[in-house]
């Protein structure tokens, strides 16, 4: 087996150390009624080029991969420079661990740091961890966090504009956790939170108050608004950011005083790999650093002096903490969060706005091109990013005839808002070319 | 202005943090056209300025300041790596090749099933291979790590007996546990109940009879444990759990001790977690990604988390149509690019390469084991599995600790094993070798740290100063957490210290 480098020599001069006459002696402590049913009903082992070859063909019957596609959704499609992958591949990265050894561990924790850092300012929050699984996940610990911070409140609104498998995790997470209740606040015409629905249900029960930002549908939520009002009856502020692009153009959640700001970073140096792995975001304000999930890094000195990082504040964790710890998570995305860092560095403090403006661009492009044709109409008013919602009639049908075309236009609205059946949401980055653009208004028409 | 770079040793260079390599104006990245104007298409109370702080290198610098970062990391590529209880065996570099093939990595989470069979054939293939491993009938694979899938598997059983008229209350956790496992019992709702080990650290039957009462949903128990024992009693435990209408929970981070010798389903195991990292052989990424899958028996299977896949005539498609679920724990479909490479191992080592690969892990435990024994403390004296627990007993009296052990085994080049835990052990020192370390290899290690117990006995500070040959030394850690630095940050053009 070639990943294993044990020649029958080496096993008979082991089992002599070990002092057993076979293997199998090994395993006298497993009950033999237990080793008996054990043989595994596998395939037989194969050569490096049948791997791949398998591989390959599996990867040839998914002709979606290259398909004209204008789907967002929570996962987007973005140009990576081609170093974020060189240092990726290096294996000294992705074949260490979580850095209990710091001073074996530097490179992994100090970009580690940078990357919270980044994310710190990318938000404008005061501290940001070490990263999380996902967007969703992130969100539902933001929720669970808030819940913390507002101990004696068991209320929790989330906009229906949210993302709803962010919901729907939310809604996982919250199963056990005490009797929380959530009141899901309905959208209005902009296509964000309804400011009435939200005043309406604010109240001193009220621990939190989640929305995306971008929402859902593309639109970015009044976010000065919805602080203004949930901090007046003293509830904690989670924002959402599945797109974390749109923070290279549009204000910052932590500017406007959101609390707890949490995202999904795959936009950033991550390929769409089906959804997974993407990269958590997870930030808040320093007083409420101990009561933040995950990992941290933090910056300290060696026996001469010299600069370096460790991780730190793991009294919050669970190999500590056990049942009292603010959190189960272990491994996080450490891998990802690298890619993100990469990125960041790459695209720079000049690159990451301009690559965020001709997002904007491009999706204003493609609404304004759909429009044209005359079927479709925007169905909210509110300011996007890079993602917004058309209406027209046959809206399903329509996607599907230009699937049949080899164009992936959008996600019908239908599936997850029954009023909305009329509905696509379409997504534009940089990837999309102009003759992209009018090759989806034509096959759309 | 900053200092000038101060070089180290030989290779190992001094590299400053990113933000301090700025110069206004420098950019590795750049688009064709001019946006600028774009910016009116948002009103301006949501406009937003270039980051102030954010990079402006080239991509020269950018590329040079990541690949010394990579030069100060240790990774099972460069060194052994036997840290207990995580498996780090080696990453086949071909599986990161497949991983990154376009039909993959370029294919949307929401593209239509029809368009995306292969995926899915992988990904259903995956689970089968995933419940021939552990014996159980039905898999999910949207747990993003280890610790998702328990708190996933936790979560179905408390839906389980809630469907059953009431949740419970308690949970019934070994005193070797990881410490994800109470933190996850917690997260989904439980009481932690601890049940005490013997005197070798196997759990007993009785002692699981005398905690076990109707208000007990489940035992989470890690088999082979964290001593590195196989818990022998595991199928009467079980039995007794499932008396009282509790349920089995298996922590299956020790699945690489199993393969093909024991399969968890016929030991009484109701619902698993797997850790595809560990026993699965995909990378560690200095602390994810991970993957979770989770295996369950047919009477969990209701609960398993949406969407999950189903197979007809038309061919595989994700079916939300399981109205008992715990719904979702995180978006889409899990590590879809974990599962990838998880699934080309299996491939790879096929049934047979499975299991050589647990007798291997083993074989290679016991060889240091029994190689060390005469020279440090063994927690268990007795035949293990995948793992070995040896402790500091016996050098107190050099002033010598476990931490110093470790710190010392980094001059030699070697990755430490997991140190203080199990929690059961005083100053333990977990040391998992893998399959894939050789003879050769395994000796080198054996032969530090004898050396180190000779440098305990003659020379202690060698111990007590080390690591004194890695890019930094000994690092502050109360420091970093008395007075908490956590980013960094320019302020009116100084380097800050503080957060």
């Amino acid at each position: 087996m070639r990943f294993i480098p044990h020649t029958p020599e080496d096993v008979r001069a082991m089992l002599a150390t070990v002092g057993v006459a076979s293997v199998a002696e090994l395993f006298a402590d497993v009950p033999a009624a237990l080793r008996e049913r054990a043989r595994l009903d596998l395939p037989p082992g194969a050569s490096e080029s049948a791997v791949r070859a398998r591989l390959e063909s599996l990867a040839a019957r998914n002709p979606g991969a290259a398909c004209l596609s204008f789907l967002g959704a929570g996962a987007y499609p973005h140009f990576v420079p081609a170093v974020v992958d060189q240092i990726l591949q290096r294996a000294e990265f992705y074949s260490a661990y979580t850095p209990y050894q710091p001073e074996v561990s530097q490179g992994t924790l100090q970009a580690i740091f940078e990357f919270q850092s980044l994310v710190a300012m990318l938000f404008d929050c005061d501290v940001a961890n070490a990263s999380m699984y996902d967007g969703a996940s992130a969100t539902a610990e933001a929720v669970l966090m808030a819940l913390r911070v507002r101990p004696k409140r068991r209320k929790v609104l989330v906009s229906r504009a949210l993302h709803p498998q962010y919901r729907q995790v939310i809604t996982t997470y919250l199963e056990g956790a005490g009797d929380v209740e959530v009141i899901e606040i309905n959208f209005d015409a902009t296509g964000a939170t309804d400011q009435g629905a939200l005043a309406a249900a604010l109240d001193d029960g009220t621990a939190a108050v989640v929305v995306g930002y971008p929402n859902f549908f593309g639109v970015l939520e009044p976010l000065d608004a919805i602080v203004t009002a949930a901090h007046a009856r003293g509830a904690v502020v989670v924002s959402a950011t599945a797109e974390t692009l749109a923070l290279g153009a549009a204000k910052a959640p932590g500017t406007s005083g959101v609390d707890i700001v949490v995202g999904e970073g795959q936009s950033l140096g991550g390929a769409l790999n089906y959804g997974g792995p993407g990269v958590g975001l997870f930030a808040t304000r320093s007083e409420h650093v101990r009561l933040m999930p995950g990992r941290l890094v933090g910056e300290t000195v060696d026996g001469d002096g010299r600069r370096g990082y460790v991780l730190t504040l793991a009294t919050r964790e669970q190999h500590i903490r056990r049942e009292k710890a603010t959190s189960n998570i272990c491994t996080n995305q450490g891998l990802m969060a690298l890619a993100v860092t990469v990125h960041l560095s790459m695209i720079g403090r000049q690159g990451l706005r301009t690559l965020a403006l001709t997002n904007l661009q491009r999706a204003h492009a493609a609404a304004t091109a759909l429009c044209a044709t005359n079927r479709w109409t925007r169905r909210f008013s509110g300011a996007i990013f890079n993602e917004f919602v058309i209406a027209g009639s046959d809206a399903r049908a329509a996607v599907d005839a230009a699937r049949g075309r080899g164009v992936l236009a959008g996600v019908p609205l239908g599936t997850w808002y029954p009023e909305l059946d009329d509905s696509v949401l379409v997504c534009a980055t940089e990837i999309h070319a102009e003759s992209d653009i009018a090759m989806l208004a034509e096959v759309l028409r | 202005m900053t200092e000038p770079v101060r070089k180290q040793a030989g290779l190992l260079l001094e590299e400053p943090l990113i933000f301090e390599r700025s110069r206004p104006g420098r950019a590795a990245f750049a688009l064709e056209g001019e946006v600028e104007s774009a910016e009116q298409l948002l009103p301006t109370e949501l406009r937003r300025a270039s980051i102030d702080g954010f990079p402006e290198v080239s991509e020269p610098e950018v590329l040079r300041h990541f690949l010394r970062l990579s030069q100060w990391n240790l990774g099972t590529a460069t060194t052994f790596y036997p840290l207990g209880s995580c498996t780090m065996k080696y990453n086949p570099v071909v599986n990161e090749a497949i991983a990154r093939l376009p039909g993959f990595a370029r294919l949307h989470p929401l593209t239509p099933d029809e368009l995306a069979q292969g995926q899915l054939e992988l990904m259903w293939e995956l689970e089968r291979c995933l419940a021939e491993v552990c014996g159980m009938d039905a898999i999910s694979l949207q747990p993003a790590a280890g610790a998702q899938g328990e708190l996933s598997g936790m979560k179905m059983v408390r839906a389980y007996h809630v469907e059953r008229g009431r949740a419970r209350k308690k949970v019934l956790i070994p005193a070797s546990a990881h410490g994800t496992n109470p933190a996850s019992a917690a997260l989904a709702g439980y009481s932690v109940v601890p049940v005490e080990g013997n005197r070798v650290g196997l759990l007993e039957t009785d002692a699981v009879r005398r905690a076990m009462d109707d208000d007990v949903a489940a035992l989470m128990i890690t088999n082979p444990n964290t001593l590195g024992l196989f818990e022998r009693e595991i199928v009467q435990i079980a039995e007794v759990v499932h008396a009282k209408g509790g349920l089995v929970y298996l922590d299956g981070a020790n699945l690489n001790a199993l393969m093909g010798i024991a399969k968890p389903g016929h030991m009484g195991a109701d619902v698993l977690q797997f850790n595809l990292h560990k026993t699965f052989s995909t990378p560690h990424g200095g602390g994810g990604p991970g993957a979770g899958p989770i295996g369950v028996r047919a009477s969990l299977m209701p609960y398993l988390p949406t969407p999950r896949l189903v197979r007809d005539g038309n061919g595989i498609r994700w079916s939300e149509a399981f109205p008992q679920s715990i719904g979702r724990v995180r978006s889409f479909h899990g590590n879809a690019g974990m599962h990838v490479r998880a699934y080309a191992y299996i491939l790879a080592l096929g049934g047979d390469g499975l299991t050589l690969a647990t007798q291997m892990a083993v074989l290679a435990a016991n060889y240091i084991r029994r190689s060390l024994e005469s020279t440090y403390h063994v927690a268990v004296p007795a035949v293990c599995m995948h793992e070995c627990v040896l402790s500091d007993k016996g050098m107190e009296a050099h002033g010598v600790k476990t931490l110093d052990i470790a710190k010392r085994l980094l001059d030699f080049g070697f990755y430490a094993p997991t140190i203080y835990f199990p929690l059961v052990v005083s100053g333990a020192l977990m040391i998992e070798p893998t399959e894939t370390e050789s003879k050769e290899t395994l000796d080198e290690f054996i032969a530090a740290m004898q050396q180190i117990a000779r440098e305990a006995r003659e020379s202690p500070d060698t111990v007590r100063n080390a690591p004194t040959r890695t890019p930094v030394t000994r690092l502050d850690e109360a420091r970093a957490a008395r007075r908490p630095v956590l980013r960094w940050r320019r302020e009116s053009g100084v380097v800050s210290r503080e957060s």
